[in-house]
Protein backbone atom coordinates (compact mmCIF):
# COMPACT_ATOMS: atom_id res chain seq x y z
CA UNK A 1 0.00 0.00 0.00
CA UNK A 2 3.00 2.30 0.45
CA UNK A 3 5.24 3.66 -2.30
CA UNK A 4 8.87 2.55 -2.44
CA UNK A 5 9.94 5.97 -1.21
CA UNK A 6 7.71 5.72 1.85
CA UNK A 7 9.06 2.26 2.63
CA UNK A 8 12.61 3.53 2.17
CA UNK A 9 12.05 6.40 4.59
CA UNK A 10 10.34 4.08 7.06
CA UNK A 11 13.09 1.47 6.89
CA UNK A 12 15.96 3.95 6.81
CA UNK A 13 14.58 7.07 8.41
CA UNK A 14 16.80 10.15 7.97
CA UNK A 15 17.49 12.40 10.92
CA UNK A 16 16.06 10.34 13.76
CA UNK A 17 17.12 11.75 17.11
CA UNK A 18 17.25 14.81 19.27
CA UNK A 19 19.18 18.06 19.16
CA UNK A 20 20.42 19.31 22.47
CA UNK A 21 19.71 22.98 23.05
CA UNK A 22 17.80 23.09 19.80
CA UNK A 23 16.84 26.48 18.37
CA UNK A 24 13.25 25.26 18.17
CA UNK A 25 11.31 22.17 19.13
CA UNK A 26 7.78 21.36 18.04
CA UNK A 27 5.62 18.47 19.17
CA UNK A 28 2.26 17.90 17.53
CA UNK A 29 -0.34 15.21 17.34
CA UNK A 30 -2.17 13.19 19.84
CA UNK A 31 -1.39 9.83 21.37
CA UNK A 32 -5.07 9.02 21.35
CA UNK A 33 -5.14 9.06 17.58
CA UNK A 34 -1.88 7.20 17.41
CA UNK A 35 0.41 9.88 15.97
CA UNK A 36 2.87 12.16 17.72
CA UNK A 37 5.68 13.97 15.93
CA UNK A 38 8.46 15.97 17.50
CA UNK A 39 10.82 17.95 15.35
CA UNK A 40 14.02 19.65 16.53
CA UNK A 41 15.57 22.43 14.49
CA UNK A 42 19.06 23.88 14.72
CA UNK A 43 18.96 27.34 13.12
CA UNK A 44 22.00 29.56 12.54
CA UNK A 45 22.30 33.32 12.94
CA UNK A 46 21.22 33.87 9.33
CA UNK A 47 17.97 32.02 10.04
CA UNK A 48 19.11 29.06 7.97
CA UNK A 49 18.16 25.59 9.22
CA UNK A 50 21.47 23.85 9.84
CA UNK A 51 20.08 20.58 11.10
CA UNK A 52 16.77 18.90 11.82
CA UNK A 53 15.96 15.79 13.83
CA UNK A 54 12.74 14.01 14.64
CA UNK A 55 11.08 11.48 16.87
CA UNK A 56 7.74 9.98 15.89
CA UNK A 57 5.20 7.71 17.51
CA UNK A 58 3.00 6.49 14.72
CA UNK A 59 2.52 4.34 11.69
CA UNK A 60 4.86 3.77 8.76
CA UNK A 61 3.56 6.85 6.96
CA UNK A 62 4.03 9.02 10.05
CA UNK A 63 7.68 7.98 10.34
CA UNK A 64 8.27 8.44 6.60
CA UNK A 65 6.68 11.89 6.47
CA UNK A 66 8.71 13.08 9.47
CA UNK A 67 11.85 11.77 7.87
CA UNK A 68 11.10 13.46 4.55
CA UNK A 69 10.05 16.72 6.20
CA UNK A 70 13.33 16.99 8.08
CA UNK A 71 15.23 16.28 4.87
CA UNK A 72 13.33 18.96 3.01
CA UNK A 73 13.86 21.75 5.51
CA UNK A 74 17.59 21.36 6.12
CA UNK A 75 19.51 24.11 4.30
CA UNK A 76 16.44 26.28 3.93
CA UNK A 77 15.81 29.61 5.64
CA UNK A 78 12.97 29.68 8.14
CA UNK A 79 10.96 31.62 5.58
CA UNK A 80 11.56 28.99 2.90
CA UNK A 81 10.80 26.21 5.37
CA UNK A 82 7.25 27.52 5.59
CA UNK A 83 6.79 26.33 2.03
CA UNK A 84 7.47 22.76 3.01
CA UNK A 85 3.79 21.98 3.02
CA UNK A 86 2.07 18.68 3.52
CA UNK A 87 1.66 18.49 -0.23
CA UNK A 88 5.38 18.99 -0.76
CA UNK A 89 6.10 16.19 1.71
CA UNK A 90 3.51 13.94 0.09
CA UNK A 91 4.84 14.58 -3.40
CA UNK A 92 8.41 13.98 -2.33
CA UNK A 93 7.30 10.56 -1.07
CA UNK A 94 5.55 9.74 -4.37
CA UNK A 95 2.20 10.04 -2.65
CA UNK A 96 0.48 8.50 0.35
CA UNK A 97 -2.63 6.33 0.61
CA UNK A 98 -5.66 8.61 1.18
CA UNK A 99 -6.14 7.47 4.81
CA UNK A 100 -2.54 8.47 5.55
CA UNK A 101 -2.56 12.00 4.16
CA UNK A 102 -3.20 13.37 7.66
CA UNK A 103 0.31 12.13 8.55
CA UNK A 104 1.83 14.59 6.10
CA UNK A 105 -0.31 17.35 7.59
CA UNK A 106 1.13 16.48 10.95
CA UNK A 107 4.65 16.76 9.56
CA UNK A 108 3.90 20.25 8.27
CA UNK A 109 2.45 21.20 11.65
CA UNK A 110 5.48 19.82 13.47
CA UNK A 111 7.79 22.00 11.37
CA UNK A 112 5.60 25.01 12.02
CA UNK A 113 5.52 24.27 15.74
CA UNK A 114 9.31 24.07 15.86
CA UNK A 115 9.61 27.34 13.90
CA UNK A 116 7.11 28.99 16.25
CA UNK A 117 9.14 27.85 19.23
CA UNK A 118 12.27 29.31 17.62
CA UNK A 119 10.54 32.59 16.84
CA UNK A 120 9.20 32.88 20.38
CA UNK A 121 12.57 32.12 21.96
CA UNK A 122 14.24 34.77 19.85
CA UNK A 123 11.49 37.33 19.95
CA UNK A 124 11.13 37.44 16.18
CA UNK A 125 8.18 37.22 13.87
CA UNK A 126 8.20 34.82 10.96
CA UNK A 127 5.86 36.25 8.41
CA UNK A 128 3.00 33.93 7.52
CA UNK A 129 3.56 31.60 10.48
CA UNK A 130 0.58 30.98 12.68
CA UNK A 131 0.59 29.64 16.20
CA UNK A 132 0.37 25.88 15.91
CA UNK A 133 -2.25 23.83 17.69
CA UNK A 134 -0.80 21.13 19.80
CA UNK A 135 -2.75 18.83 22.01
CA UNK A 136 -0.42 16.26 23.45
CA UNK A 137 -0.98 17.64 26.93
CA UNK A 138 -3.92 15.36 27.69
CA UNK A 139 -1.62 12.42 27.40
CA UNK A 140 0.68 13.65 30.16
CA UNK A 141 -1.46 12.62 33.12
CA UNK A 142 -2.24 9.20 31.76
CA UNK A 143 1.40 8.44 31.32
CA UNK A 144 1.93 8.06 35.03
CA UNK A 145 -0.33 5.05 35.23
CA UNK A 146 1.33 1.70 35.27
CA UNK A 147 0.49 -0.79 32.55
CA UNK B 1 14.18 -13.37 3.63
CA UNK B 2 12.92 -16.85 2.84
CA UNK B 3 11.63 -17.63 6.28
CA UNK B 4 7.88 -17.53 6.85
CA UNK B 5 6.50 -17.73 10.35
CA UNK B 6 2.74 -17.65 10.19
CA UNK B 7 1.35 -16.47 13.50
CA UNK B 8 -2.02 -15.20 12.34
CA UNK B 9 -4.10 -18.34 12.68
CA UNK B 10 -6.99 -16.38 14.14
CA UNK B 11 -7.26 -14.64 10.76
CA UNK B 12 -7.23 -17.85 8.78
CA UNK B 13 -5.54 -21.23 8.80
CA UNK B 14 -3.68 -23.55 6.47
CA UNK B 15 -6.05 -26.07 4.93
CA UNK B 16 -5.04 -29.60 5.93
CA UNK B 17 -3.91 -31.71 2.96
CA UNK B 18 -6.39 -34.40 4.08
CA UNK B 19 -9.12 -31.78 3.78
CA UNK B 20 -8.08 -30.83 0.26
CA UNK B 21 -7.90 -34.50 -0.62
CA UNK B 22 -11.40 -35.10 0.69
CA UNK B 23 -12.73 -32.09 -1.24
CA UNK B 24 -11.11 -32.70 -4.62
CA UNK B 25 -13.42 -35.45 -5.92
CA UNK B 26 -16.41 -33.19 -5.29
CA UNK B 27 -15.03 -30.72 -7.81
CA UNK B 28 -13.99 -33.15 -10.50
CA UNK B 29 -15.92 -36.39 -10.10
CA UNK B 30 -19.01 -36.06 -7.95
CA UNK B 31 -19.86 -32.57 -9.07
CA UNK B 32 -23.60 -33.23 -9.26
CA UNK B 33 -26.00 -30.88 -7.55
CA UNK B 34 -27.19 -32.67 -4.42
CA UNK B 35 -30.68 -31.28 -4.96
CA UNK B 36 -30.98 -33.01 -8.33
CA UNK B 37 -33.13 -36.08 -8.90
CA UNK B 38 -30.76 -38.46 -10.70
CA UNK B 39 -28.60 -40.99 -8.91
CA UNK B 40 -25.38 -39.34 -10.14
CA UNK B 41 -25.93 -36.71 -7.44
CA UNK B 42 -26.34 -39.24 -4.66
CA UNK B 43 -22.72 -39.29 -3.61
CA UNK B 44 -22.69 -35.51 -3.32
CA UNK B 45 -25.85 -35.66 -1.22
CA UNK B 46 -24.36 -38.37 0.99
CA UNK B 47 -21.18 -36.38 1.50
CA UNK B 48 -23.17 -33.34 2.61
CA UNK B 49 -25.15 -35.51 5.05
CA UNK B 50 -21.98 -37.01 6.47
CA UNK B 51 -20.39 -33.59 7.00
CA UNK B 52 -23.53 -32.42 8.71
CA UNK B 53 -23.41 -35.40 11.06
CA UNK B 54 -19.76 -34.79 11.93
CA UNK B 55 -20.42 -31.15 12.70
CA UNK B 56 -23.54 -31.90 14.73
CA UNK B 57 -21.71 -34.54 16.74
CA UNK B 58 -18.90 -32.17 17.68
CA UNK B 59 -21.26 -29.79 19.49
CA UNK B 60 -23.84 -32.30 20.72
CA UNK B 61 -26.48 -31.20 18.21
CA UNK B 62 -28.77 -33.13 15.89
CA UNK B 63 -27.81 -33.17 12.19
CA UNK B 64 -31.06 -31.45 11.21
CA UNK B 65 -30.12 -28.52 13.45
CA UNK B 66 -27.02 -27.77 11.34
CA UNK B 67 -27.40 -25.31 8.44
CA UNK B 68 -24.64 -24.59 5.95
CA UNK B 69 -23.95 -20.95 5.13
CA UNK B 70 -21.39 -18.94 3.23
CA UNK B 71 -19.30 -18.29 6.33
CA UNK B 72 -19.19 -16.98 9.87
CA UNK B 73 -20.31 -13.46 9.00
CA UNK B 74 -23.36 -14.74 7.18
CA UNK B 75 -24.26 -16.95 10.13
CA UNK B 76 -23.94 -14.01 12.51
CA UNK B 77 -26.04 -11.76 10.29
CA UNK B 78 -28.65 -14.46 9.88
CA UNK B 79 -28.90 -15.20 13.59
CA UNK B 80 -29.41 -11.58 14.56
CA UNK B 81 -31.53 -10.27 11.72
CA UNK B 82 -33.75 -13.32 11.45
CA UNK B 83 -34.30 -13.45 15.21
CA UNK B 84 -35.23 -9.77 15.13
CA UNK B 85 -37.63 -10.49 12.29
CA UNK B 86 -39.20 -13.59 13.85
CA UNK B 87 -39.43 -12.36 17.42
CA UNK B 88 -39.79 -8.63 16.83
CA UNK B 89 -43.44 -8.80 17.81
CA UNK B 90 -42.49 -10.19 21.20
CA UNK B 91 -39.93 -7.50 21.83
CA UNK B 92 -37.32 -5.27 20.28
CA UNK B 93 -34.45 -5.57 22.72
CA UNK B 94 -31.20 -7.46 22.13
CA UNK B 95 -28.28 -7.91 24.48
CA UNK B 96 -24.71 -8.43 23.34
CA UNK B 97 -21.22 -7.70 24.66
CA UNK B 98 -18.99 -4.71 23.98
CA UNK B 99 -16.22 -6.90 22.53
CA UNK B 100 -18.05 -8.77 19.79
CA UNK B 101 -16.69 -9.21 16.29
CA UNK B 102 -17.87 -6.56 13.82
CA UNK B 103 -20.11 -9.16 12.15
CA UNK B 104 -22.19 -8.93 15.32
CA UNK B 105 -21.57 -5.30 16.29
CA UNK B 106 -22.30 -3.82 12.88
CA UNK B 107 -25.38 -6.01 12.53
CA UNK B 108 -26.55 -4.74 15.92
CA UNK B 109 -25.98 -1.16 14.75
CA UNK B 110 -28.03 -1.91 11.65
CA UNK B 111 -30.82 -3.31 13.84
CA UNK B 112 -30.68 -0.19 16.00
CA UNK B 113 -31.37 1.85 12.87
CA UNK B 114 -34.34 -0.41 12.22
CA UNK B 115 -36.23 0.00 15.46
CA UNK B 116 -34.38 -2.34 17.80
CA UNK B 117 -32.64 -1.48 21.03
CA UNK B 118 -29.32 -3.08 21.85
CA UNK B 119 -27.56 -3.24 25.21
CA UNK B 120 -23.81 -3.73 25.03
CA UNK B 121 -22.75 -5.42 28.27
CA UNK B 122 -19.30 -4.54 29.57
CA UNK B 123 -16.43 -6.91 30.17
CA UNK B 124 -13.90 -6.93 33.00
CA UNK B 125 -10.25 -6.06 32.46
CA UNK B 126 -9.52 -9.56 31.26
CA UNK B 127 -12.32 -9.46 28.74
CA UNK B 128 -14.84 -11.66 30.55
CA UNK B 129 -18.45 -10.52 30.28
CA UNK B 130 -19.97 -9.22 33.50
CA UNK B 131 -22.68 -11.76 34.25
CA UNK B 132 -24.47 -9.59 36.81
CA UNK B 133 -24.70 -6.76 34.28
CA UNK B 134 -25.88 -9.22 31.67
CA UNK B 135 -28.69 -10.51 33.85
CA UNK B 136 -29.64 -7.01 34.98
CA UNK B 137 -29.94 -5.94 31.34
CA UNK B 138 -32.68 -8.45 30.61
CA UNK B 139 -36.10 -6.83 30.15
CA UNK B 140 -39.55 -8.20 29.37
CA UNK B 141 -38.99 -7.26 25.72
CA UNK B 142 -35.54 -8.88 25.43
CA UNK B 143 -35.61 -11.45 22.65
CA UNK B 144 -31.96 -12.40 22.22
CA UNK B 145 -28.62 -12.56 24.01
CA UNK B 146 -25.67 -12.86 21.63
CA UNK B 147 -22.25 -13.32 23.23
CA UNK B 148 -19.20 -14.68 21.47
CA UNK B 149 -17.71 -17.98 22.67
CA UNK B 150 -14.16 -16.62 22.60
CA UNK B 151 -12.79 -13.27 21.57
CA UNK B 152 -10.98 -13.02 18.26
CA UNK B 153 -8.45 -10.45 19.44
CA UNK B 154 -7.55 -11.25 23.02
CA UNK B 155 -8.70 -14.88 23.06
CA UNK B 156 -10.71 -14.65 26.28
CA UNK B 157 -13.17 -17.53 26.60
CA UNK B 158 -16.62 -16.49 27.79
CA UNK B 159 -18.59 -18.41 30.44
CA UNK B 160 -21.05 -19.86 27.91
CA UNK B 161 -22.72 -22.22 30.36
CA UNK B 162 -23.47 -19.42 32.82
CA UNK B 163 -24.69 -17.12 30.06
CA UNK B 164 -26.87 -19.91 28.68
CA UNK B 165 -28.34 -20.56 32.10
CA UNK B 166 -29.21 -16.90 32.55
CA UNK B 167 -30.82 -16.74 29.10
CA UNK B 168 -32.69 -19.98 29.67
CA UNK B 169 -33.92 -18.86 33.10
CA UNK B 170 -35.41 -15.71 31.59
CA UNK B 171 -36.79 -17.37 28.47
CA UNK B 172 -34.48 -15.42 26.15
CA UNK B 173 -32.81 -16.99 23.12
CA UNK B 174 -29.02 -17.38 23.30
CA UNK B 175 -26.82 -17.07 20.22
CA UNK B 176 -23.06 -17.46 20.33
CA UNK B 177 -20.58 -16.41 17.68
CA UNK B 178 -18.23 -19.38 18.01
CA UNK B 179 -16.15 -18.63 14.94
CA UNK B 180 -12.92 -18.55 16.97
CA UNK B 181 -13.87 -21.27 19.45
CA UNK B 182 -15.63 -23.91 17.36
CA UNK B 183 -13.46 -27.02 16.96
CA UNK B 184 -10.78 -25.32 19.06
CA UNK B 185 -12.33 -25.85 22.48
CA UNK B 186 -15.16 -28.15 23.59
CA UNK B 187 -18.66 -26.74 23.12
CA UNK B 188 -21.90 -28.53 23.89
CA UNK B 189 -25.09 -26.79 22.86
CA UNK B 190 -27.27 -28.62 25.37
CA UNK B 191 -25.02 -28.25 28.40
CA UNK B 192 -24.52 -24.58 27.55
CA UNK B 193 -28.15 -23.87 26.64
CA UNK B 194 -27.11 -22.52 23.25
CA UNK B 195 -29.99 -21.88 20.84
CA UNK B 196 -27.94 -20.68 17.89
CA UNK B 197 -24.25 -20.91 17.09
CA UNK B 198 -22.13 -19.52 14.25
CA UNK B 199 -19.02 -21.28 13.01
CA UNK B 200 -16.64 -20.98 10.07
CA UNK B 201 -14.64 -23.48 8.02
CA UNK B 202 -11.45 -21.56 7.40
CA UNK B 203 -10.60 -20.98 11.07
CA UNK B 204 -10.30 -24.72 11.63
CA UNK B 205 -7.97 -25.77 8.79
CA UNK B 206 -10.91 -26.07 6.43
CA UNK B 207 -11.75 -24.07 3.32
CA UNK B 208 -12.90 -20.45 3.09
CA UNK B 209 -16.42 -19.54 2.03
CA UNK B 210 -18.18 -22.15 4.14
CA UNK B 211 -19.83 -21.69 7.49
CA UNK B 212 -22.40 -23.21 9.70
CA UNK B 213 -25.27 -22.09 11.81
CA UNK B 214 -26.67 -24.34 14.47
CA UNK B 215 -30.34 -23.59 15.11
CA UNK B 216 -31.98 -25.45 17.96
CA UNK B 217 -35.18 -27.25 17.02
CA UNK B 218 -38.06 -25.01 17.97
CA UNK B 219 -36.28 -21.71 17.26
CA UNK B 220 -38.49 -20.10 14.70
CA UNK B 221 -36.18 -18.01 12.57
CA UNK B 222 -36.79 -17.95 8.84
CA UNK B 223 -34.68 -17.84 5.72
CA UNK B 224 -32.27 -14.98 5.24
CA UNK B 225 -31.18 -15.89 1.72
CA UNK B 226 -34.26 -16.50 -0.39
CA UNK B 227 -34.44 -18.81 -3.37
CA UNK B 228 -34.39 -22.59 -3.57
CA UNK B 229 -35.56 -25.06 -0.95
CA UNK B 230 -32.12 -26.09 0.25
CA UNK B 231 -31.33 -26.51 3.96
CA UNK B 232 -34.90 -27.29 4.96
CA UNK B 233 -36.03 -24.12 3.19
CA UNK B 234 -33.99 -22.01 5.51
CA UNK B 235 -30.98 -21.18 3.38
CA UNK B 236 -31.33 -21.02 -0.37
CA UNK B 237 -28.44 -21.55 -2.75
CA UNK B 238 -26.81 -24.61 -4.31
CA UNK B 239 -24.83 -26.48 -1.69
CA UNK B 240 -21.13 -25.71 -1.72
CA UNK B 241 -20.42 -29.41 -1.70
CA UNK B 242 -16.60 -29.29 -1.72
CA UNK B 243 -16.67 -26.62 0.99
CA UNK B 244 -19.11 -28.60 3.10
CA UNK B 245 -17.05 -31.77 2.68
CA UNK B 246 -13.91 -29.84 3.59
CA UNK B 247 -15.43 -28.36 6.71
CA UNK B 248 -16.81 -31.75 7.67
CA UNK B 249 -13.38 -33.31 7.26
CA UNK B 250 -11.70 -30.57 9.29
CA UNK B 251 -14.23 -31.15 12.07
CA UNK B 252 -13.70 -34.90 11.91
CA UNK B 253 -9.96 -34.33 12.40
CA UNK B 254 -10.49 -31.77 15.15
CA UNK B 255 -12.79 -34.10 17.07
CA UNK B 256 -9.97 -36.61 17.38
CA UNK B 257 -6.96 -34.31 17.73
CA UNK B 258 -8.28 -31.29 19.64
CA UNK B 259 -7.25 -32.34 23.12
CA UNK B 260 -3.76 -33.51 22.25
CA UNK B 261 -3.13 -30.59 19.90
CA UNK B 262 -4.25 -28.05 22.47
CA UNK B 263 -1.87 -29.41 25.08
CA UNK B 264 1.18 -28.75 22.94
CA UNK B 265 -0.08 -25.43 21.58
CA UNK B 266 -0.84 -24.15 25.07
CA UNK B 267 2.64 -25.11 26.17
CA UNK B 268 4.19 -23.22 23.26
CA UNK B 269 1.88 -20.22 23.73
CA UNK B 270 2.76 -20.02 27.41
CA UNK B 271 6.42 -20.12 26.45
CA UNK B 272 5.83 -17.26 24.00
CA UNK B 273 4.04 -15.19 26.65
CA UNK B 274 6.74 -15.85 29.21
CA UNK B 275 9.54 -14.98 26.79
CA UNK B 276 7.92 -11.77 25.58
CA UNK B 277 7.19 -10.52 29.09
CA UNK B 278 10.69 -11.44 30.20
CA UNK B 279 12.66 -10.05 27.26
CA UNK B 280 10.67 -6.97 26.30
CA UNK B 281 10.26 -4.20 28.87
CA UNK B 282 6.96 -2.34 29.24
CA UNK B 283 4.99 -5.16 27.66
CA UNK B 284 1.69 -6.44 28.92
CA UNK B 285 -0.44 -9.45 28.12
CA UNK B 286 -4.00 -8.65 27.11
CA UNK B 287 -6.80 -10.98 28.08
CA UNK B 288 -6.92 -13.69 30.70
CA UNK B 289 -3.65 -15.41 31.52
CA UNK B 290 -5.06 -18.95 31.25
CA UNK B 291 -8.73 -18.73 30.33
CA UNK B 292 -7.98 -17.97 26.70
CA UNK B 293 -7.97 -19.74 23.35
CA UNK B 294 -5.10 -22.23 23.26
CA UNK B 295 -3.34 -20.53 20.35
CA UNK B 296 -3.86 -16.86 21.26
CA UNK B 297 -1.36 -14.40 22.66
CA UNK B 298 -2.04 -10.66 22.59
CA UNK B 299 0.35 -8.02 23.86
CA UNK B 300 0.64 -4.29 24.19
CA UNK B 301 4.01 -2.61 23.95
CA UNK B 302 4.10 0.87 25.34
CA UNK B 303 5.42 3.90 23.44
CA UNK B 304 5.05 2.36 19.99
CA UNK B 305 2.37 2.10 17.36
CA UNK B 306 1.32 -1.23 15.89
CA UNK B 307 1.55 -0.66 12.16
CA UNK B 308 5.27 0.01 12.09
CA UNK B 309 5.76 -3.11 14.18
CA UNK B 310 3.76 -5.21 11.70
CA UNK B 311 5.72 -3.87 8.72
CA UNK B 312 9.04 -4.71 10.37
CA UNK B 313 7.79 -8.13 11.50
CA UNK B 314 6.66 -8.78 7.94
CA UNK B 315 10.12 -7.90 6.69
CA UNK B 316 11.46 -10.52 9.10
CA UNK B 317 9.03 -13.07 7.64
CA UNK B 318 6.65 -13.01 10.60
CA UNK B 319 2.89 -12.63 10.09
CA UNK B 320 1.01 -11.10 13.00
CA UNK B 321 -1.81 -8.64 13.46
CA UNK B 322 -2.47 -5.49 15.46
CA UNK B 323 -5.41 -3.60 16.84
CA UNK B 324 -3.88 -0.22 16.09
CA UNK B 325 -5.96 2.41 14.36
CA UNK B 326 -3.71 2.46 11.33
CA UNK B 327 -4.31 -1.20 10.65
CA UNK B 328 -8.04 -0.92 11.12
CA UNK B 329 -8.63 2.01 8.79
CA UNK B 330 -10.12 4.22 11.48
CA UNK B 331 -8.69 6.66 13.97
CA UNK B 332 -9.59 4.52 16.95
CA UNK B 333 -7.70 1.48 18.06
CA UNK B 334 -9.42 -1.84 18.69
CA UNK B 335 -12.78 -1.60 20.48
CA UNK B 336 -11.83 -4.75 22.39
CA UNK B 337 -8.68 -3.25 23.88
CA UNK B 338 -10.56 -0.08 24.80
CA UNK B 339 -13.32 -2.20 26.38
CA UNK B 340 -10.85 -3.92 28.69
CA UNK B 341 -9.84 -0.47 29.88
CA UNK B 342 -6.63 0.28 28.01
CA UNK B 343 -5.96 3.92 27.17
CA UNK B 344 -5.80 4.74 23.46
CA UNK B 345 -2.05 5.19 23.17
CA UNK B 346 -1.39 1.80 24.73
CA UNK B 347 -4.05 0.09 22.65
CA UNK B 348 -2.29 1.46 19.54
CA UNK B 349 0.74 -0.68 20.32
CA UNK B 350 -0.92 -4.07 20.33
CA UNK B 351 0.17 -7.28 18.69
CA UNK B 352 -1.79 -10.49 18.29
CA UNK B 353 0.11 -13.69 17.61
CA UNK B 354 -1.95 -16.83 17.04
CA UNK B 355 -0.16 -20.16 16.81
CA UNK B 356 -0.93 -23.43 15.09
CA UNK B 357 0.39 -26.96 15.45
CA UNK B 358 2.91 -26.07 12.76
CA UNK B 359 4.54 -23.51 15.06
CA UNK B 360 7.83 -24.65 16.59
CA UNK B 361 9.77 -23.52 19.63
CA UNK B 362 12.43 -22.30 17.23
CA UNK B 363 9.82 -20.12 15.50
CA UNK B 364 8.91 -18.63 18.86
CA UNK B 365 12.54 -17.94 19.78
CA UNK B 366 13.17 -16.27 16.44
CA UNK B 367 9.96 -14.24 16.74
CA UNK B 368 10.75 -13.02 20.25
CA UNK B 369 14.29 -12.05 19.24
CA UNK B 370 13.07 -10.11 16.21
CA UNK B 371 10.26 -8.53 18.19
CA UNK B 372 12.64 -7.32 20.87
CA UNK B 373 14.85 -5.71 18.19
CA UNK B 374 11.89 -4.14 16.41
CA UNK B 375 10.39 -2.69 19.55
CA UNK B 376 13.73 -1.29 20.70
CA UNK B 377 14.13 0.31 17.30
CA UNK B 378 10.66 1.86 17.26
CA UNK B 379 11.09 3.10 20.81
CA UNK B 380 14.37 4.74 19.87
CA UNK B 381 12.37 6.98 17.55
CA UNK B 382 9.37 7.45 19.81
CA UNK B 383 8.85 10.83 21.47
CA UNK B 384 6.67 9.08 24.08
CA UNK B 385 9.59 6.90 25.06
CA UNK B 386 11.93 9.90 25.07
CA UNK B 387 9.61 11.71 27.50
CA UNK B 388 9.26 8.61 29.63
CA UNK B 389 13.01 8.11 29.94
CA UNK B 390 13.51 11.79 30.71
CA UNK B 391 10.96 11.55 33.51
CA UNK B 392 12.56 8.39 34.88
CA UNK B 393 15.93 10.10 35.00
CA UNK B 394 14.63 13.07 36.91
Amino acid sequence: MYSEKVMDHFNNPRNVGEIENASGVGTVGNAKCGDIMRIYLDIDENQVIRDAKFKTFGCGAAVATSSMATELVVGKTVQEALHVTNKAVCDALDGLPPVKVHCSLLAEEAIHAALWDYAEKNGIVIEGLEKPVSDISEHEEEEEEDY
Amino acid sequence: MERLIYLDNAATTRVYPEVVEAMTPYFTEYYGNPSAFYSFSNSAGKAVAEARENIAALIGAKPEEIYFTGGGSESDNWALKATAEAYGKKGKHIITSSIEHHAILHTCQWLEKNGFEVTYVNVDEEGVIKLDELEAAIRPDTILISVMAANNEIGTIQPLKEIGEIAHKHGVLFHTDAVQAFAHIPINVDEMHIDMLSASGHKINGPKGIGVMYIRKGVKILSFIHGGAQERRRRAGTHNVPGIVGMGKAVEIAAVTMEEKNKSIIELRDYLIEQVLEKIPYARLNGHRTNRLPNNANFCFRFIEGEGMLILLDQAGICGSSGSACTSGSLDPSHVLLAIGLPHEIAHGSLRLTLSEDTTKEDIDYTVDKLAEIIARLRSMSPLYEDFVRKQNK
